[in-house]
């Protein structure tokens, strides 16, 4: 069974002006529809071709090169844009707040870890939250790589990532990182992420 | 002596339609020159600040060796630009180039390759091993050949801001352009 392309929930242009609508549809229809290809190509008529991508990532150092970064990417940007929306941002609320509260300190203490994470992560690569049986986690990876697979650093269930390849930002914000990273902020689904953290 | 950003041995225009004006001004002005500011920061102060750029790729690790790495990556590949002078391709590199590859178009065809599958950010370089023949090696994020022993001769920065304003996901296009600004001169003199 192939992977297919997530369609978004949201049009192209609906998480202006912190993300452009060219970004999103080259990040979408190019760069994401070239992961999921690829992947299905790796995986065709193999022992992997009816597992579960979750199931893939959680053996990846099995696996070859192509598996790797092209299952990474596959699952790495569905999660991406289901955790945005436009009527996103703000702050989170009940039981995931609470873990925050708990883990970081703060909230505003969680995101500066975050946005630290995401703004010295050197090269091609994702922040993310992580959720580690109720802990929670703040960790990076370089390319497409994630807390899901068995050579990440830190391991643990994702709950939110940021995309930090320079394809996620640079025709808007160019060497600007630390401005995608902000703006991210606007667009980001609390309540999408509280569903994923049980 | 802080280290300084050199500049451009050419117009931000003069690689066009290859490379934009825009995007030299980016990885010029911004990029290489944060990687400049970077380094200054990070060894003031510390044994690397009167170093050699090449001795602090060799010695020095985490954000001193990206800097350093990315300082010199950088002004090496700005340097290797302007009219292509393909007729200046010949006597040694030309000899090595066929004796290492087999012909120019199988060097070629070999090093776009390189370029195109590297993944995630980095450069491929055609370098100089210490028997004297040639090699193509792909290097991650701001690793640079020189700390494996090889000297480097020719080199495409594939990170997405070398090539996303123009391209965006369409890299092996700007590789297909990038054979058409080399200064072949240049290369020849760096063998």
């Amino acid at each position: 069974m192939a992977f297919e392309l997530p369609q978004l929930s949201y049009d192209y242009n609906a998480l202006e002006p912190n993300i452009d609508a060219r970004t999103m549809e080259i990040h979408h229809t190019k760069h994401h529809a070239g992961y999921t290809n690829n992947l299905n190509n790796a995986i065709k008529d193999t022992e992997l071709d009816n597992l579960s991508i979750e199931d893939i990532l959680k053996n990846i150092s099995k696996q070859s090169v192509a598996v790797r970064n092209n299952g990474g990417g596959f699952y790495n940007h569905k999660l991406f844009w289901e955790i945005m929306s436009p009527n996103g941002g703000g702050e989170p609320n009940g039981d995931l707040l609470n873990a925050i509260n708990k883990d970081f300190g703060s909230f505003s203490v969680f995101k500066e870890l975050f946005n630290k994470a995401a703004a010295t992560r050197f090269g091609s690569g994702w922040a993310w939250l992580v959720n580690q049986g109720g802990k929670l986690v703040v960790t990076s990876t370089p390319n497409q790589d994630n807390p899901l697979m068995d050579l990440a650093e830190v391991k643990g269930a994702p709950i939110l990532g940021l995309d930090v390849w320079e394809h996620a930002y640079y025709l808007k914000y160019q060497n600007k990182r630390p401005e995608y990273i902000d703006a991210f902020w606007n667009v980001v689904d609390w309540d999408q992420v509280a569903k994923s953290f049980v | 002596m802080p280290f300084e950003l050199p500049k451009l041995p050419y117009e931000y225009d003069a690689l066009v339609p290859v490379i934009s004006k825009q995007t030299l001004e980016f990885h010029h002005d911004k990029h290489h020159a944060a990687y400049v500011n970077n380094l200054n920061n990070l060894t003031k102060g510390t044994e690397f600040e009167e170093m050699e750029i090449i001795d602090i790729i060799l010695k020095a690790k985490g954000g001193i060796f990206n800097n350093a790495a990315q300082v010199w990556n950088h002004t090496f590949y700005f340097d290797q630009f302007g009219k292509n002078k393909i007729e200046k391709l010949r006597g040694e590199l030309l000899i090595a180039i066929n004796s290492s590859f087999g012909s120019f178009d199988e060097f070629k065809e070999k090093f776009s390759n390189a370029a195109k599958t590297l993944f995630g950010s980095g450069w491929t370089w055609l370098v100089k091993k210490p028997n004297g023949s040639l090699d193509i090696v792909q290097s991650t994020n701001a690793e640079n050949p020189l700390t494996e022993g090889l000297i480097p001769i020719l080199t495409c920065d594939v990170w997405e801001h070398a090539y996303y304003l123009d391209y965006q996901n369409k890299r092996p296009d700007y590789i297909s352009g990038f054979w058409t600004i080399i200064d072949w001169e240049v290369i020849s003199l760096r063998y």
